[in-house]
């Protein structure tokens, strides 16, 4: 039977690779993102290892907080150096500080940084040499006032060992000597961070580190262990700070980065996952059609003595290799792709440290296993089908399969399934007390019921589905090619002029093309919804995405135009990280500002967790209004040193009232105690205070280097250009602050988040495309079985444009269909979300933002476009097939 | 959505002046149509409804054919003309002479019926004359058009309006009704609906009341009525029939040979009709018999025994 099952699948080599483009893509996915990750984390590992190599002990400061990229470890005290220098098995000890942003500045006066890689600093001592990761390309080693930045900063800024360059540290910018360029150990770049490397008392100044260390690193005398060097440093210092071996310091510092990167993983792993589902369907779907036109086959081998098992070996066994094979093929794709990505990362200037690519064992067996199973699963349906054929089927003129033993459920079962999917996604979004991975996959689940719930109980509808969508994609493929019309023109007066008498592009309809395609899609009902199921689900996350972002935007919008007083803001120029409050400073003294205030971001252990905690100056209270459940806009003047303003939310779940006392430990350790002085509501669309808020002159007291979150001012005469530029100016020295209009603020944070939502679109891609290919793999698998009809309509005076124009449409309707189900569900499970989000009382994450459903036709109307246009795409390629049949084979076709 | 079909029609009526092949002068001709083109570019003509085909008597040539002055050889009466046609499948010595120099007209208004055993080029001639199959050499010329050089989409158009057809398994669309079957080559081809003929024709046929039943619930013969009706609603200059009656029961065989033999005779309708049934080639005005790509023997009307006499005289 396999030797059947193989000769099968060579006599149908067109139709088995279509349906192994949806095994290829998804399982592509899946070891692409393999490769990546493991490659990333690879290239860290032997980063840090680098880093650490020379160092046996490694002293920092003890912190209670969870390490968080938003903030680096608290700082030392440098007298703790002579303290390790003086411990007796230490061969060599010394001390550096490190802090981010520390900016480069270009000849254009702009930051020079690579996406949304960090801009590092720290300093350099060259003359230890093994504490020293390293390497001077040209020029010298910075002297006092002096900087070194690495090969790629240099490049992109223009720079050479010699010019004066403007660095930004926690002041203005300040010009400085470049005594040389860099590069780390024999790395080409650390994912395109830039570095800037000082001298230990320059650097100290440019982080406003003077008299600190943000660690210390010893060499032991030799025979003497990292541990036990480590052992005698803990007992010699204090407990403020801790101490570990170089190797424990990389290891840690490797999985800090790794646990990043495998969110990061993970993250694309369910995309891969999303894209086999739909694939899934895709070959359900052409096995299904496959095998009904091929009823008389099996019917013959089962007159020839073929057990149903054997039948059922038979297909099973095509599909073992199908999925085998595309699956082989997917994993070698997955490197190209991965390979790709790290080019592309490359030229973004998102350099890996090494370019080797790690593939893992666990890489191949799970893209080849997962390939094989989904394969297999797709098959089973279908399979099962095939083994009910009668051997009676062999004789008969148009046999067909027999129907479904599960028919009569069908609509019940998926009403069920669309039931219980619901069930599921709720559970997961409002159930209290779930943990994040129960959460993901309540959902998780819950959508992928729901899904296959509606690709069921939706062939039931397929005939008002396609009669509602017909006129529709009639009138879009219309439109579109009046669009195109010039072109389409000129390439057949070309053709004409050339003696090539073709058809004039009329873009008309063609009534009775449309109206046979329109029930061609309603005879094959089961298939056209299917095969629109898998559009459907790609269609519905998109839309999910895009109202999702939507109505976050407009509720940011919404929250800024009710809460915002003041005429500008003063942000950092990517919009989100944290300026250094010297900006502050230099903007306070512009003529012409009445009001101006700032809210400060730091990270704190609150009730046992690492949150961000915020600080406000009293001038706040002109600046923003906040909705007060207990308190008033006076609050925010007077929170002394012990008075904090939680969220109404924050004191539900710690049940909080006016005057209850918290605290808070900071992340050097030091407790804070507090007092509620104000609670309040935070707007729907984004709040500008966090859990808890204190005053600014406590948090710059306790919080090291504290930094500004934004800075918000009011000006005479509100937003003028004389304004705008009386801040630009003050800005100069300042050049990753910028002072920004309430629109502009606003539209700034919009277009953050558009820039993050084309990375999902992306990744959702894989899915269409996928789904694109089921479509043209039901429209070839169709006019195979249509070819007689075809052949008909050829011969009574059908032109090989109308028999296009026939698939085409059918195309259309089939992509309309999975557009209209996606859309709808997509609106569904986005009010679902907003809802979710709208109602989290408790622990709020992240601050994340409290949102408005909001709806726009826009964006949704430009997703029932491109459903249009990947049918009219998917439909080229059969409907060229179906147009050049030779009408004379045709009639004859069996 | 008028205004873009007449938007199309401007386009491409000044496009089409920049046509040059010789070709399309005939099709551009409207002197010489009695139903004008309605695909493509002709849509804006004031459609003119076909002339009254309907032949009150006899079988004489009825269809009064205008010519004009760059239409070749139309002879008049004849509704096909074929000359030395040729057919070679394969090359060298593997190749296989379906047709070896048949020369044949297709007189209008007769029933001419094609016969012989299997592998006699008799299919092959029927698909030659029908524009579905290139002839090696010779050529064919169905209303006074020289068929054999005629792009893809020229012969489209000619099948259009000249050529009908009847297969042996019907090939009938399933999810249209028996009407909507019938009407498919004039929706096909843009034209007009005549409801008079329509009735006319469905009744004719013994459809009527069964118009708005779908394929599946029709028997054969019901089935092979509908695609009679279907072939005739065009009024086609011919009428090609493969094998009509190749699927049917003796007894419907009977009754639907009775059909087209009625057509003819009361439409005057051009019909050529492939058969290897000597029942059906006794409705036939004359008999081509083929054999071995040539035609052996020509009969007028005969009774079935004497054309089964001539067929196991071709045997021998």
């Amino acid at each position: 039977m396999i030797k059947v099952a193989l000769k099968g699948l060579l006599g149908r080599k067109l139709r088995s690779a279509l349906t192994a483009m949806a095994i290829v893509l998804g399982v592509a996915m899946i070891s692409g993102t393999y490769v990546l990750t493991d490659t990333i984390n690879g290239s860290f590992d032997s980063l840090y290892k680098q880093i650490y190599k020379g160092t046996d002990a490694f002293v920092a400061a003890r912190t209670p907080l969870k390490a968080n990229q938003n903030s680096l470890p608290p700082s030392i005290p440098e007298s703790l150096l002579a303290q390790v220098r003086a411990t007796k098995d230490v061969l060599v000890a010394d001390g550096g500080v490190q802090s981010f942003p520390v900016s480069i500045i270009g000849k254009n006066g702009k930051v020079i940084a690579n996406g949304g890689a960090p801009n590092l600093g720290f300093s350099v001592n060259p003359r230890i040499s093994q504490f020293n990761t390293l390497t001077l390309v040209s020029g010298s080693w910075p002297g006092s006032n002096q900087v070194v930045i690495d090969q790629g900063a240099a490049k992109k800024g223009g720079y050479k060992a010699g010019d004066v360059i403007g660095i930004l540290g926690a002041g203005p910018e300040q010009k400085m000597r470049l005594s040389g360029i860099v590069r780390f150990g024999t790395s080409n770049g650390i994912l395109g961070a830039t570095l800037a490397g000082f001298d230990l008392r320059t650097a100290q100044k440019v982080f406003d580190k003077v008299g600190k260390l943000d660690y210390i690193q010893a060499a032991a005398k030799p025979g003497v262990s990292p541990d036990r060097l480590a052992k005698e440093l803990r007992t010699a210092l204090p407990t403020s700070v801790t101490v570990k071996t170089g190797q424990a310091e990389a290891a840690k510092q490797t999985s800090d980065t790794s646990a990043g990167i495998s969110i990061i993983r993970d993250f694309l792993l369910a995309f891969a996952g999303i894209a086999l589902f739909v694939g899934i369907f895709v070959i359900v779907n052409s096995l299904s059609i496959t095998i009904a036109q091929r009823t008389r086959e099996f019917a013959t081998l089962r007159t020839l003595g073929a057990s149903r098992s054997q039948v059922l070996g038979s297909i099973i066994g095509e599909s073992l290799i199908v999925g085998a094979v595309a699956s082989v093929i997917g994993l070698s794709l997955g490197f190209g792709l991965a390979r790709f990505l790290m080019w592309v990362f490359g030229k973004a200037g998102l350099e890996l440290p090494a370019n080797a690519m790690v593939i893992l064992p666990r890489t191949i067996w799970v893209s080849l296993i997962v390939g094989i199973i989904v394969t297999l699963i797709a098959s089973i349906r279908p399979a099962l089908r095939a083994t009910r054929v009668q051997p009676i089927a062999a004789v008969r003129e148009g046999a067909t399969l027999p129907p479904s033993r599960f028919r009569r459920f069908r609509t019940a079962g998926s009403l069920v399934l669309i039931a219980l999917g619901f069930i599921s996604l709720l559970y997961g979004l409002f159930a209290n007390g779930l943990t994040t991975k129960q959460i993901l996959s309540a959902v998780g689940v819950g959508a992928l019921l729901v899904f296959i719930g509606v690709a069921l109980v939706s062939a039931r509808f397929v005939g008002p589905l396609a009669r509602f969508v017909s006129p529709i994609g009639t009138a879009a493929v219309m439109a579109l090619s009046v669009l195109v019309w010039p072109i389409s023109i000129l390439i057949w007066a070309i053709k004409r002029a050339a003696g090539n008498a073709t058809e004039f592009p009329g873009v008309a309809p063609d009534k009775i093309m449309t109206s046979l395609a329109l029930r061609n899609a309603i005879r094959g009902r089961e298939r056209t919804a299917s095969t629109a199921a898998a559009l459907m689900i790609g269609l519905a996350l998109v839309t999910l995405v895009s109202v999702f972002a939507t109505s976050l935007t407009t509720s940011f919008k919404g929250a800024v135009d009710s809460i915002f007083t003041g005429d500008y803001a003063i942000t950092s120029a990517n919009s989100f990280s944290p300026i250094p409050i010297s900006a502050e400073k230099a903007v306070a003294k512009t003529p012409g500002i009445e009001a101006i205030a700032s809210v400060r971001l730091g990270s704190a252990l609150v009730y046992k967790k690492t949150s961000q905690v915020t600080a406000v100056e009293g001038n706040a209270s002109q600046l923003f209004t906040l909705k007060w459940k207990n308190g008033s806009q006076r609050t925010l003047e007077s929170l002394g040193s012990s008075g904090a303003i939680v969220s109404d939310s924050f004191a539900k779940s710690h049940h909080l009232a006016l005057h209850s006392a918290l605290s808070i430990v900071t992340p050097t350790g030091r407790r804070l105690a507090l007092e509620v002085a104000g609670i309040f509501k935070p707007p729907t669309g984004g709040s500008p205070l966090g859990d808890v808020t204190i005053s600014a002159q406590r948090f710059d007291s306790v919080f090291q280097n504290p930094l500004n979150e934004f800075t918000l001012v009011k000006m005479r005469g509100g937003q003028t250009s004389a304004n705008t530029k009386a801040l630009d100016k003050a800005l100069a020295k300042f050049p990753n602050a910028k002072a920004e209009t309430k629109q502009q603020f606003v539209d700034a944070f919009i277009s953050a988040i558009n820039q993050a939502l084309t990375i999902l679109y992306v990744l959702l891609a894989f899915s269409i495309v996928i789904s694109f290919f089921g479509i043209v793999n039901t429209l070839v698998l169709t006019v195979f079985e249509r070819t007689r009809e075809l052949g008909m309509l050829r011969a009574i005076g059908t032109t090989r444009r109308q028999a296009r124009r026939m698939i085409r449409h059918e195309a259309v309707i089939t992509a309309l269909i999975g557009g209209t189900l996606g859309i709808v569900l997509g609106m569904v499970f986005g009010a679902l979300l907003v809802e979710r989000v709208q109602s989290l009382s408790f622990s709020v994450p992240d601050r994340l933002p409290y949102i408005n459903f909001v709806l726009t036709g826009y964006p949704l109307a430009v997703f029932a476009i491109a459903a249009v246009i990947v049918g009219i795409v998917a439909a080229i390629f059969p409907a060229r097939r179906a147009a050049r049949l030779n009408v004379l084979e045709a009639l004859q076709y069996e | 959505m008028y205004w873009l079909e007449y938007l199309d029609l401007r386009v491409a009526s000044i496009f089409s002046l920049i046509r040059v092949d010789s070709k399309s002068v005939h099709i551009r001709n409207k002197s010489d149509d009695e139903h004008s083109y309605r695909s493509g570019y002709y849509r804006f003509d004031a459609e003119p409804t076909a002339p009254p085909l309907r032949i009150q008597e006899g079988r004489m040539s009825t269809r009064d054919t205008k010519k004009s002055a760059n239409q070749s050889a139309v002879l008049d009466g004849v509704a096909v003309h074929a000359v030395d046609l040729r057919r070679t499948y394969g090359e060298g010595d593997t190749a296989v002479n379906a047709l070896c120099g048949v020369s044949v007209d297709v007189p209008n208004g007769h029933l001419t019926a094609v016969m012989g055993p299997s592998g006699s080029g008799k299919s092959t001639l029927m698909h030659i004359l029908a524009g579905l199959d290139q002839p090696t050499s010779g050529t064919v010329e169905i209303a006074g058009t020289e068929i054999t050089t005629l792009s893809d989409s020229e012969l489209t158009r000619l099948r259009r309006k000249h050529v009908g057809f009847i297969f042996q398994f019907f090939n009938l669309l399933p999810m249209l009704t028996a009407e909507e079957n019938i009407l498919l080559p004039l929706e096909v081809g843009g034209r007009d609906i005549d409801r008079d003929w329509l009735d006319e024709i469905t009744n004719k046929v013994g459809l009527g009341n069964r118009r708005k039943h779908r394929p599946s619930e029709l028997s054969g013969g019901e089935q092979q009525r509908v695609a009679i009706a279907r072939a005739l609603v065009l009024r086609p200059t011919v009428m090609f029939a493969d094998e009509p009656t190749g699927n049917l029961d003796s007894r419907t065989s009977g009754e639907i040979l009775q059909l087209l033999e009625d057509m003819v005779e009361t439409y005057g309708q051009t019909t050529v009709m492939v058969t290897h049934d000597a029942r059906a080639a006794a409705i036939a005005d004359r008999v081509l018999f083929l054999a071995d790509g040539s035609i052996e023997r020509e009969m007028p009307r005969s009774d079935p025994s004497a054309v089964l006499a001539a067929m196991n005289e071709l045997s021998r």
